[in-house]
Parts: structure tokens; C-alpha cells; sequence
């Protein structure tokens, strides 16, 4: 019981100094204050399960969840690498060389493109994962099939973003390449692409969670005996919920590492767009 | 109507697509069937058809392939027509109450959705005034709220399914509480987004007029906040639904989409599998219309539209 006192204490502290340091205005508090918050939250849930006795089944405290990922690196790695490298890094790469290329076929017509985009769009919205267990019937339960399902999922998404994107360009820029003679793909290239890469770039940092999102739960519809969603799934079956934390933690670290590659390649490639400015 | 021709055009183009994608996908199935009816079919063996393309095998037998690929009982690829009748045999032939009618597993989960919808939107919503009118709260959550959203929160269905089955909670609540989990950051975000939306001058002016504290709220942020809202409300029920079908497929449920998905990828029942997949894409459709529709009314009366 005073492990739980001393938890509400420490959040009574940390968000009295948060609440200060919020009206101070020097530049660090911008960090500051959500890693206090993070740090508080971290410290309150190992009190607490250790104050009360919460049982591992229900909650492991995040120290057990640190001793299991510095335990078990060697499975981890072989999860994080059949799971994000193969399935979701794969199907990654193909579905974006497949919906950029259907987007540019598609917008050299105008009445593909009118038909396309709301269908697109339709489909996009849909529980797309429910492919999972025919793509696993079709491709088998290696990576292969975990990429088909990503490339499913983010194909919609991608296109949708990429054929509104190449539309961007206004009809006074294109004007200036024609007068500059310049043929399809030169305009295509030189104006239109990079016009469209604010809105491509959107659709493909929603694609990276996407990615790892299919890539992990079609493994709970089949899969070697080697992943991170067959790990989560047999783990919760042992009722070893530590190793589930730890392969959340890399799925978290993933995710934000992948995100955070692609909008740092957003930053360098659409640096003239206002939404980069500083 | 301008755009409804173009839209016809694609998805017959796709109906096409499909019907002729079944040729090789379910051209090994076709052969075998022709060879146990006594066709004579190239080449002779199923061993040394094993390791053919399903199109080399159609190019090979295409009378026998062509006849053979549109009514099979587990084929790789099922025809759209079938799974069509199957949909109408599940929802309209069967009794609702049947354990294999399509819309009781539906309703199964489409009521886990609305329920984890409803809370994920409440507390969203409340979250989002509590960030904008709390300066430290803003500081601590947000970018917390934001950096999750790159996360693959899903992964962690299985457990909270199994956690709280340990706790004695089963059924809907467990998949509410997924589905909840994910409609709620995207409501925080845009919610957030739309309460910030008022301008300088707008706020300028209601302080002219000494409006307080709760009248700027529910005269000027809040209405100003319902475009952004409804956008997040239509992500967030979209993926309320892919939660709810989610948290089906560890515990091995037998009730829902997902339940239905899973014993049919355990079965081979592939026309099961693809009539459960369209019923939750109609679900999706329906829903997402459903808000749709809403937004388009609620914001005509504020004459926003």
C-alpha cells in the first residue's frame, strides 16, 4: 500500500512541476515536460503493480518487461527481422513501385482517373486486413504472404494520395513548361512529381504503420514459428506476458523508427513546402 | 452522374479482373476434378502438375480449365457470384438467430464496434478540451497521443483479450475496449485540430462582446471544431471495426466476422472466408456512411456547408 501512496505522490509532484514548467518559456520545456510525463507514467506503473501484486498474467511491471528484452535479444532480433524486414519492409517496397505505377498510368487518363479516385477511396476505408487469411491460403505461411497483405493494404492509400497529388501542379506552372517546350515526362518529372511529393509522402507515412500493422496480425493467421505476431500470439497462449511487452516495445520502437526515416526523407525531398518551414 | 460512368467502368474492369484471375488460380483443382471424371487431361499425373503455373496448366487444358474454374467447393479463388449467393443464403435465407447466419456474427461485432466507438469518441472529445484549455496537459499528452499513432497498436489485441478474459471479462467488452482504444487518438488529434480552429480575430471578438470562458467554448470552439470532428469521426470508425474483427481471431471466438473469417481460413472454407470479408467491408461502407450522412446534415444547419 505505500508503494501505491508513494506512486500518487510522485504524480502529484511530476504534474505540479509540469504545471510550472508548462508557464516557464524557455525552448527545452517542449521536451521536458512529455518525458517528466512519460518517466511518471513509467515509475507509477512499477509501483503500483508492485504495491498491489499484480499478478505477471495480468501485468508485468516494465522492469521484468526491460529484464526480458535484454534477455531474449536473440529472439527478437530473428522476430524483428522476419517480421519487419521481410514481411513489412518488402510488401513496403513493392506496394508503393505498384500504386505509383497505376498512378501514373492512371493520370494520363482523365476518365480512369474519375473512376479510379472514388474507389480508391471506397476501398481504402475498408477492413482490408480481413485479407489476411486468404492471402496466407494463397502465398503460404512464410513472409510472403505477410507482404502480399501489406501491399494490399497500403496499395488504396498510396494511390489515392499519390493521383490527387499529381494533380497539384496549377494550370499556370503547367502552362510555363509548355512554353519551355517540355514534353510529358519532362514535365512530369521536373514539375509534377515534386508538386505531388507533399501529398505522396503523406500517403506513405501512413502506409509505414500500416505495413506493420499487417505484417504482424497476418502472422496470427499463420506463420512460421518465427515472427512477432506468432510471438505475441503464442506468448499470450503461455500466458508469458512479459515476452509480449518486450515484442510491443519493438513493434513501438519500429513503428516510430520507420516513421520517423520517412518523414525525415519528406524533410529533405519537399524542404520548400511551407509545412517545413521553421 | 458525371462521375458515375467512370466508377461503373473500373469496378466492372476489377468484377473482370477477377473472374479472370479464377482461370489460374483454380486451374490445379479444375484439372484434377476433369481427371477423376475421366477427361484426358496434359499432363497426365498430378505429381508432374504439382510444380506447373496455374497458367501453363490453362494454356495446356483450356477446355477442360474453362468449364472447371466457376463452381468448385473450396476453390483458391471463389467466383464473385458465389460469393454473392453465399451472402444472400447467410443474411436473408437463413434465421437471424442462426449460428450461421451472417448478420447474427455480424451484429456481434458491429455492437462491440459501437460500443468501443462511443467510448473512444467520448473520451477523445473530452481529452481534446481538457489539452486545449490545459496548457501542461497539452505539453505531457500530445506528443505522446501523436507518437502513437505511429505505433502498430494492434499487436497488442491478443493480450488484452486474454488479460481480461483473466479477469473474468469476456465477450463484447474485451473487443470494445480495442475498438475504443483505436478510434481514440484520432478523435484527440483532430478534435484538438478543430478546437484551435477559431482565429485570432474570432476570439478577439468574442472577448469585445465579455463572453466568458464556457460561452467562447460553446459558441465558437465547438461548432468550429465539428468539421474537423467528423473527419476523425469517420477514420475512427473505420477502425473501430478493424479492432472489433481483430480482437475475434485470438481467443478463437466462435461468434463474428473475425470467428467467421478464422474457422473458414482453418477449414479451407474460402467462400466463407470471402463472404465474411464483404459483409465487414459492407459493415465499413454502412458506417462510415452512416456519419457521412450525419455531417452532411448537421453541418447544413450550421450553414457551414
Amino acid at each position: 500500500m505505500a508503494l501505491v501512496l508513494l506512486a500518487l505522490l510522485i504524480w502529484a509532484g511530476a504534474w505540479a512541476l509540469n504545471v510550472w514548467l508548462a508557464r516557464q518559456g524557455f525552448r527545452a520545456v517542449k521536451w521536458l515536460v512529455p518525458t517528466i510525463f512519460g518517466l511518471t507514467i513509467l515509475l507509477m506503473w512499477e509501483l503500483i503493480v508492485r504495491g498491489l501484486d499484480v499478478p505477471l498474467v495480468i501485468l508485468p511491471a516494465p522492469s521484468v518487461i526491460a529484464v526480458t528484452f535484454a534477455s531474449e535479444t536473440d529472439i527478437l532480433w530473428a522476430d524483428f527481422r522476419q517480421t519487419i524486414l521481410k514481411g513489412a519492409l518488402g510488401g513496403f517496397i513493392i506496394g508503393c513501385v505498384a500504386a505509383f505505377s497505376v498512378a501514373i498510368v492512371a493520370d494520363r487518363s482523365d476518365f480512369l482517373r474519375r473512376g479510379l479516385l472514388p474507389v480508391g477511396n471506397f476501398l481504402a476505408a475498408l477492413p482490408i486486413i480481413g485479407t489476411a487469411p486468404i492471402l496466407v491460403m494463397w502465398f503460404g505461411f512464410d513472409w510472403q504472404s505477410k507482404a502480399a497483405v501489406v501491399v494490399v493494404m497500403i496499395f488504396f492509400p498510396l494511390l489515392v494520395n499519390t493521383v490527387a497529388g499529381l494533380r497539384e501542379a496549377t494550370a499556370m506552372q503547367r502552362d510555363l513548361m509548355a512554353t519551355y517546350a517540355a514534353g510529358y515526362w519532362q514535365t512530369l518529372w521536373k514539375l509534377r512529381l515534386p508538386a505531388a511529393m507533399p501529398f505522396i509522402f503523406n500517403g506513405l507515412k501512413v502506409a509505414t504503420t500500416l505495413a506493420l500493422i499487417g505484417a504482424i496480425v497476418a502472422e496470427f493467421f499463420g506463420s512460421p514459428t518465427v515472427g512477432m505476431g506468432f510471438r505475441i500470439s503464442t506468448s499470450v497462449g503461455q500466458l508469458a506476458l512479459d515476452m509480449v511487452w518486450a515484442e510491443i516495445v519493438v513493434a513501438a520502437l519500429a513503428g516510430s523508427a520507420f516513421y520517423g526515416f520517412v518523414a525525415g526523407i519528406e524533410r529533405v525531398v519537399t524542404f520548400w513546402h511551407p509545412a517545413q518551414r521553421r | 452522374m458525371r462521375a458515375f460512368v467512370p466508377i461503373l467502368v473500373v469496378v466492372a474492369g476489377l468484377i473482370g479482373l477477377w473472374y479472370f484471375a479464377m482461370l489460374p488460380m483454380n486451374a490445379h483443382q479444375a484439372v484434377l476434378d476433369a481427371e477423376r471424371a475421366g477427361a484426358v487431361v496434359s499432363p497426365e499425373t498430378a505429381a508432374e502438375r504439382r510444380d506447373m503455373s496455374g497458367w501453363s496448366l490453362v494454356t495446356r487444358n483450356f477446355g477442360v480449365v474453362s468449364q472447371g474454374v466457376w463452381a468448385q467447393d473450396r476453390p483458391r479463388l471463389p467466383a464473385p457470384h458465389q460469393v454473392a449467393i453465399e451472402l444472400w443464403e447467410t443474411t436473408v435465407e437463413k434465421k437471424i438467430t442462426s449460428k450461421r447466419s451472417l448478420v447474427f456474427h455480424g451484429w456481434i461485432t458491429l455492437s462491440a464496434t459501437l460500443v468501443g466507438f462511443a467510448i473512444g469518441t467520448v473520451m477523445g472529445v473530452l481529452l481534446a478540451v481538457g489539452i486545449v484549455y490545459n496548457r501542461a496537459m497539452d505539453l505531457s499528452v500530445m506528443p505522446w497521443a501523436i507518437a502513437s499513432q505511429t505505433i502498430p497498436i494492434l499487436a497488442i489485441a491478443p493480450m488484452i483479450i486474454v488479460v481480461l478474459n483473466s479477469v473474468g471479462l469476456q465477450g463484447l467488452i474485451p473487443k470494445a475496449i480495442i475498438s475504443a482504444y483505436l478510434s481514440f487518438f484520432p478523435v484527440v488529434v483532430g478534435m484538438v485540430k478543430g478546437l484551435r480552429s477559431p482565429d485570432p480575430m474570432q476570439l478577439d471578438l468574442l472577448r469585445t462582446y465579455a463572453a466568458s470562458g464556457s460561452q467562447g467554448f460553446w459558441k465558437l470552439r465547438l461548432p468550429a471544431s465539428m468539421p474537423y470532428l467528423f473527419a476523425s469521426l469517420k477514420i475512427g470508425i473505420a477502425a473501430s471495426l478493424v479492432g472489433a474483427i481483430v480482437g475475434e481471431l485470438p481467443t478463437g471466438a466462435v461468434r463474428g466476422l473475425g470467428a467467421r473469417m478464422l474457422a473458414g481460413s482453418y477449414y479451407g472454407q474460402t467462400v466463407q472466408i470471402w463472404s465474411a470479408l464483404f459483409a465487414a467491408a459492407i459493415c465499413a461502407a454502412v458506417l462510415v456512411g452512416i456519419v457521412g450522412l450525419i455531417q452532411r446534415v448537421t453541418l447544413k444547419r450550421m450553414g457551414l456547408t
